[in-house]
């Protein structure tokens, strides 16, 4: 059991502006069911990325050694050539496809070029039995569940002879029971001699199953449980997961908080655009008042952005039922049209594929959502277009040569002050911001947070989505958890913990 | 100078298929012995061309909006074929029978319009079929004959000038002359205003002598081009056509919502969408719009032709991309002008009429043209890359 399999030493890697992994170290056992835990944005897909030549050689620093020998993958097939394979979040069966084809792509089995079907059936056979998948090899992965999809995954990690598999997130989208056995599965095959790091947010999941435990934060470890030689607990972990300090990171805010509730949401529920039988949100009630800022905080996949988009015109989802009150009033937006023109918008939280028309210039980006503001009868008075574009530049402090700029050339923090800028030119009463500084630099997200706070002090509503909680805590005046698409909590930001936030976020129907 | 250099290396691609064109034009002004730019050469070049101008604009916008149309050649020829029915076999009036025809132009673009933009059918396969469908509409209408002669106000369209009314006599033509004076002070006083405006606004402005400079280009290219045309016949009614249509359609995708929103969806269709804009109105809408255009282009080349033929509007379709690509139109959507389209319809047909006056049979024609498609397109591609 203490055969060591698989050590990263001080492995870091930077993207430009961000060191992702700062002097990471990771020690996994034989055999053993290794847990990777830590926040959204901690590092944890980076660092198995890097294990599994994603990020090849020479792009990052520090050792890989496996099974004692030195590794300098160039790509994803030196890994899996040793037996290294990783399985993502998401799935990367082709639909189209059949089980076995889908198995053995990219290894088919094959002489002199020409599959030989019969053998590929056959194996395709063997290994469905191992992840007990009682299918034929034929049948088309778009025929599958998603729970059933993942163990073809699996069965195709199997068939490269796997020694240690990595698997991101795997339960995120499976409900109970397709949870259960694939945990299950995992402890066979652990008795089998197979090592497994699993990276998961549900952290009930992994207690049940692992044998050891690390936890990142910020893109280093934090430390190493060993679950044989020490007792560990759920609460144990939280705390090293966000165990940080609020520093000053947060510019001062001036509180002008109104009594008259300006956003309200009942009842709210919304199914999945595809799959119309699986409910994404389950009767989210929430408001905002006058110059409130609001946070909504959930992990990954707890419906967060579905939300907004659905309040958002209904720009997600099928069946949606409930109500909207905008300043008491019953409102319905069936549109995004509709939505804007009541006052309320919705900052994406990807703002290269939602947000922006990258090859436009800056002016024509921010005005693209109010054209009514600088046009009569549909014809645009260009002239006051630059003028008025000019105003939320300097406004927002967009940092570009000229507003004439491709917003292509812009950094992303400028390019968010750009998505923000848009919005505020629709003069909305109720801002929804979805992510507002994901993967923008330190200077750039205090200049946002002063924007949003100037918002609020000027009486707009702000409804904030986050993955970081610290900014969630060191921005808002309540915060509202989400777990699996349910309000979980409703707690004041002073009252807020990150543990406590952390476990409403995670446990459904504590509240 | 840092203006003017400025200037250029931002509209390397506007300016460079301009040049192109002037290039080309002086090539064949050589290897023709001067034949190409003659005024009689210079109005063929015009009216040959006219319904492929009208094409691209439509298809411009269609590209825009990071859609295709396959199908334009073959309404084109299905509208000329219902207009020699109406016209010839009927005796409908002229103007009646030329409001049908655009009104079946754009039912035909509503009903493509809705297969693309409502139902989520790929415009290449709904177009593909419009291709099939409308010819053998065509052969139906036409019932394989060929229908002639159109009534003469009906050719006007194409093919007849508009009359000297100051009844100059000998070799110009008084009207045209004096029109082309007229257009370079409306050209001078429009452009006078845009600079007062900038400079009230403090906008980023050329110096006074690049401006000068430029309105004086500006005014003697204007009046080079109408006094060539006035030493012919003077100008031709479907150029007024293409007047119009170019700037209406510079003035809608430059200074409207809807050219904004046209540009928008093409960019990016989700941004757009979150953007409150009706991404799929729009598409629809510029689908009728290239059933209008292409309406139009059937009428004006039947006319020409003085007959409805089963065969009119044939490759039509890919002139018309061809023009688009070669003006600057991307098919990823978003990027493109109105302008870009009439050059890069222009840089074809003056490739067409050179070689033909070269005597370079039509085969030739073909390949050059297909090569001369291709280093547009890797010229703008490469020059991206840089």
């Amino acid at each position: 059991m203490s055969e060591r399999i698989l050590e990263m030493k001080s492995i870091t890697k930077t993207f430009p502006g961000v060191k992702a992994l700062d002097d990471v170290k990771l020690d996994v056992r034989k055999g053993e069911i290794h847990a990777l835990i830590g926040e959204n944005g901690a590092g944890k897909s980076t660092l198995m990325k890097v294990l599994s030549g994603v990020h090849p050689y020479g792009t990052y620093e520090g050792d890989i050694l496996f099974q004692d020998k030195r590794c300098e993958f160039k790509n994803i097939n030196q890994s899996e050539e040793l037996g290294i394979v990783i399985i993502h979040q998401e799935l990367a069966l082709i639909p189209e496809l059949s089980i076995a084809e889908n198995i053995f792509l990219g290894n088919e089995q094959a002489t002199k070029g020409v599959i030989n079907w019969n053998k590929t059936i056959i194996e395709t056979r063997a290994l469905l039995k191992k992840v007990r998948l009682n299918v034929e090899p034929e049948e088309k992965i778009k025929n599958l569940g998603v729970g059933q999809q993942q163990l073809v995954e699996i069965a195709k990690a199997l068939s490269k002879k796997v020694k240690l598999l990595i698997l991101d997130e795997p339960t995120a989208a499976l409900n109970e029971e397709d949870s259960e056995n694939l945990l299950k599965l995992l402890k066979e095959f652990r008795e089998q001699g197979m090592t497994s790091i699993l990276i998961s947010h549900k952290l009930k999941e992994l207690l049940k199953v692992s044998n050891s435990i690390t936890v990142l934060r910020d893109g280093q470890t934090i430390r190493t449980y060993r679950r044989t030689e020490e007792e560990v607990t759920e609460t144990m972990i939280i705390k090293e997961m966000v165990g940080r300090d609020l520093t000053e990171l947060f510019p001062d805010r001036v509180h002008n908080i109104k009594d008259n509730v300006v956003f309200e949401v009942k009842d709210w529920s919304a199914y999945h655009p595809l799959d119309v039988e699986r409910q994404i949100l389950h009767n989210v009630n929430l408001h905002v008042k006058q110059g409130e800022i609001i946070g909504i905080a959930g992990l990954m996949g707890a419906g967060r952005t579905e939300l907004a988009m659905s309040l958002f015109g209904k720009s997600y989802g099928k069946k949606i039922t409930g109500t909207i009150k905008k300043n008491g009033q019953e409102v319905s937006f069936k549109t995004v049209d509709q939505a804007i023109k009541s006052g309320v918008a919705y900052v994406s939280e990807n703002r290269k594929e939602f947000g922006l028309i990258l090859i436009d210039d800056v002016k024509n980006n921010l005005t693209l959502a109010n054209l009514d503001r600088i046009s009569k009868n549909n014809v645009l008075n260009t002239s006051k277009e630059v003028v008025e574009a000019e105003s939320i530049k300097k406004r927002m402090n967009v940092k570009t040569p000229s507003i004439q700029q491709k917003i292509v050339n812009l950094s992303g923090g400028n390019q968010q002050k750009v998505v923000l800028g848009k919005w505020i030119f629709t003069d909305p009463d109720v801002l929804i911001l979805d992510e507002p500084t994901r993967g923008i630099d330190v200077g750039a997200k205090f200049e946002i947070y002063k924007i949003i706070n100037d918002l609020a002090e000027k009486g707009k509503s702000i409804i904030m989505i986050s993955s970081e909680l610290p900014e969630l805590m060191g921005m808002c005046d309540r915060i509202y958890t989400l777990c699996e698409g349910e309000i979980t909590g409703d707690i004041a930001a002073k009252d807020a913990t990150q543990e406590t936030l952390m476990t409403y976020m995670t446990e459904k129907g504590r509240s | 100078m840092e203006g003017l250099k400025q200037l250029l290396s931002n509209n390397v691609r506007k300016f460079g298929m301009i040049i192109a064109l002037i290039g080309i034009a002086l090539l064949f002004q050589i290897l023709t012995d001067g034949i190409l730019l003659t005024p009689l050469n210079v109005t063929n070049i015009i009216m040959q061309n006219s319904y492929i101008i009208v094409l691209a604009i439509g298809m411009m916008l269609i590209i825009i909006t990071g859609e295709i149309d396959l199908s334009v050649g073959s309404v084109a020829a299905f509208v000329g074929a219902v207009a020699g029915v109406l016209m010839v076999t009927m005796d409908f009036p002229v103007f009646a029978g030329i409001l049908i025809c655009l009104a079946i132009g754009a039912i035909i673009g509503a009903w493509q319009g809705f297969w693309v933009a409502y139902v989520n059918i790929p415009s290449f396969i709904v177009t593909l079929a419009g291709m099939l469908i409308f010819r053998g509409l065509t052969l139906v209408v036409l019932q394989g004959q060929t229908i002639a002669p159109f009534p003469d106000g009906f050719r006007g369209l194409s093919s007849a000038f508009v009359p000297d009314v100051f009844g100059g006599e000998g070799e110009i033509q008084l009207f045209t002359v004096v029109v082309g004076i007229v257009l370079s002070v409306v050209y001078i006083l429009s452009e006078l205003k845009i600079r007062r405006t900038d400079l009230k606004y403090d906008f980023k402005t050329i110096s006074f002598p690049l401006f000068i400079v430029k309105l004086v280009v500006f005014t003697i290219v204007i009046n080079l081009f109408t006094y060539v045309l006035a030493q012919y016949e003077g100008i031709p009614y479907v150029l007024i056509v293409l007047f119009v249509l170019i700037i209406g359609y510079t003035f809608v995708m430059n200074k409207t919502v809807i050219g904004r929103h046209i540009y928008a969806v093409g960019g990016n269709a989700n941004a757009a969408q979150l953007s409150g804009i009706k991404t799929k109105k729009m598409k629809f809408w510029v689908f009728v719009n290239m059933g209008v255009l292409a309406a139009l282009c059937g009428m004006i080349f039947a006319g020409r032709l003085n007959a409805a033929t089963p065969q009119a509007g044939n490759l039509f379709e890919l002139d018309a991309i061809a023009a688009a690509v070669i003006g600057g139109a991307s098919f990823t959507g978003g990027v493109g002008t109105v302008f870009g389209a009439v050059i890069g319809a222009l840089v074809m047909g003056v490739l067409n009429n050179g070689m033909s006056l070269m005597g370079i049979g039509i085969d030739w024609q073909q390949a050059i043209k297909g090569l001369v498609l291709l280093a547009a397109v890797a010229f703008d591609v490469l020059n991206k890359n840089k």
